[in-house]
């Protein structure tokens, strides 16, 4: 069974249409990669499939199950995780309590008012391997707004494991990092890979084409290609459209 | 675990020689023995205002709930003080003085009132969702406004205290410290709630939502349960009103004590578990020391004490932004 699938996805805003009869899959496992110019429409396709932007026409599948009309909380119960572009913290939480609250997310009893959730034995196991995952054990206790961009990119990466994904939605995770932080995450990355299904939207293709076991291609809303990084990087409509480009 | 950055918000562990762990101990210390000290005074009207600083400060305790950790911004809450003040009113009209029943219909009643509304309300957020607590208080206002039967306008008297058991209210004393109690109460099972999984969760509602949401946290559910709280709180502090001043009004469900509320909590210090008793406390005192001491001072002026308070409150504001008690290191 596929991780992800989407049929004929369609989003228009006004006359624009921004997502245009995508259909993609993610297989068990597989690292799918979505490269395209700015303002291809690659965020708005993430927010579509993380239950944040209502989809016009299409259908989204998390694990066989049709999430189409499901609310972001649900499809992120199904196993459905996600990072931003734009970094999305609890700026004022310690970085291990943005852990614990994803953690948490996945309890099975966490209306709770009673007891101390930092007294939750497990769960602080669980938050502090999710921290340890991506290199933060040391930054546990500092609060979020202090920590370095990458840093915080990394945490984003960790809430998003410690949900306990079955699919990983990565929103370029690489956005506004220095050459050295990209190498850390890219390195995390790789090790992530083949135990997460992932769809990976970036910019940075030295790092898409090392990761990814498929890229598709996403100009104007359209997937124009879909292939193995070594095809795509062939393709003359694609070479065309965007790495052409001067990219 | 390490110890706690100061610029922490959210303290794990209670630290005892904390400066704000401290304040907190001795404002509790002063305020168990204020009814010896005014006694030894022969001053009972201290232990009544005392007992209205207390009242408000509950009330701010309800709202900090919600406004503090839970970054919604009720210009509403007032009516639940409302609520519960006829609450004790209207039964005692009809010869109920039990000051349980009147407590249990407070609190029969605004659960689902509140649940109702909050459903409403938290479908808005920001902007929209203070003028929708507005909104909603100003109809309660008016409803009470409409209750002919039950004084209209003019308000309610109420012929005596509530009776609770044993207790015997009309004591200025007794109810002070029915009240005090109830404040201590509401603090622990505020500060047990705030650092649960539940309180966890209502805080990053508050810090981002949108995260929150995308771990897969049903927020509205989180949101809605603390609205609702914090209203039963707001309305046991208006049952205590009530028996305070032996009267309800329309004028206790304005806007004016709404905005007085979520001043006090600002003053205190927005999301810290004390802060409103400490913003209850220099707010009170300062409204009604200011206008003697002006009195005092420039008689002429006697009408102009509210420019000395604006004052104050714009300097807190401006030097510390984490309101008076927030400031303390944790």
């Amino acid at each position: 069974m596929s991780a992800l699938v989407t049929r004929s996805l369609v989003k228009r805003f006004g006359g624009v249409l921004a997502t245009d009869h995508v259909s993609l899959t993610v297989e068990p496992g597989e690292l799918h990669a979505i490269i395209g110019p700015n303002g291809a429409g690659k965020s708005t396709l993430i927010g579509q499939l993380a239950g944040e932007i209502a989809s016009d026409e299409g259908s989204v599948h998390v694990l066989g199950t049709d999430v189409t009309h499901m609310p972001t909380h649900k499809r992120a119960q199904l196993g459905l995780a996600r990072t931003y572009q734009v970094t999305q913290l609890a700026k004022e939480f310690t970085a291990l309590d943005n852990v614990l609250l994803a953690v948490n997310a996945r309890a099975a009893h966490n209306f709770r008012f009673w007891g101390n959730a930092h007294h939750d034995a497990g769960a602080m196991q669980k938050a502090t391997t999710a921290l340890a995952t991506v290199g933060l054990s040391h930054l546990h206790q500092a609060e979020v707004g202090t920590l370095a961009h990458g840093e915080q990119r990394q945490l984003e990466i960790a809430m998003a494991l410690a949900t306990e994904p079955k699919l990983l939605l990565l929103d370029e995770p690489l956005a506004g990092m220095s050459q050295g932080e990209s190498s850390a995450i890219i390195s995390l990355l790789k090790s992530l890979k083949g135990r997460y299904p992932m769809l990976l939207v970036e910019h940075d293709m030295d790092a898409v084409f090392a990761l990814a076991d498929r890229v598709s291609v996403l100009v104007y809303g359209r997937i124009i290609a879909t292939d193995t990084p070594d095809r795509i990087r062939e393709n003359a409509e694609v070479r065309a459209a965007y790495l052409g480009d001067g990219a | 675990m390490s110890e706690m950055k100061a610029s922490s918000l959210w303290p794990v562990t209670l630290r005892w020689s904390a400066p704000r762990t401290i304040t907190a101990v001795v404002v509790i210390a002063l305020l168990a023995v204020l009814p010896m000290i005014a006694g030894a005074l022969e001053s009972s009207y201290y232990v009544s205002f005392a007992t209205r600083v207390l009242i408000y400060a509950l009330a701010a305790i309800g709202l900090n709930f919600i406004l503090g950790f839970g970054g919604m911004v009720s210009l509403g809450h007032a009516m639940y003080v409302l609520l519960g003040a006829y609450a004790v009113a209207i039964p005692a009209s009809h010869g109920v003085t039990s000051g349980f029943a009147h407590m249990a219909l407070a609190v029969a009643v605004c659960i689902p009132l509140a649940a109702c509304l909050g459903a409403v309300a938290l479908r808005t957020s920001g902007i929209a969702f203070i003028m929708i607590t507005l909104a909603f208080a100003q109809m309660l206002f008016f409803g009470a406004v409409s209750l002919k039967d039950y004084g209209g306008d003019d308000g309610l008297t109420v012929g005596a205290r509530s009776t609770l058991g044993g207790l015997d209210l009309s004591n200025n004393t007794t109810l002070y410290y029915v009240t005090f109690v109830t404040v201590l109460v509401a603090l622990y099972l505020s500060w047990r709630a705030v650092l649960s999984p539940f309180g966890l969760v209502l805080r990053a509602t508050k810090s981002n939502p949108r995260r929150a949401t995308a771990l897969g946290h049903p927020i509205f559910r989180y949101q809605l349960t603390a609205y609702v709280a914090s209203a039963v709180v707001c309305a046991i502090a208006g049952v205590l009103l009530a028996n305070l001043t032996l009267f309800a009004s329309p004028a206790y469900g304005a806007w004016t004590l709404s905005g007085e509320l979520i001043v006090i909590v600002i003053l205190g210090g927005l999301g810290t578990v004390f802060g409103p008793v400490v913003g209850a406390i220099i707010l009170l005192a300062l409204e009604e020391a200011l206008p003697m001491l002006i009195e005092a001072t420039l008689p002429d002026y006697k009408s102009n004490w509210m420019l000395l308070l604006g004052l104050f409150i714009f300097f807190v504001a401006l030097l510390l932004k984490r309101g008076v008690f927030g400031s303390l290191k944790p």
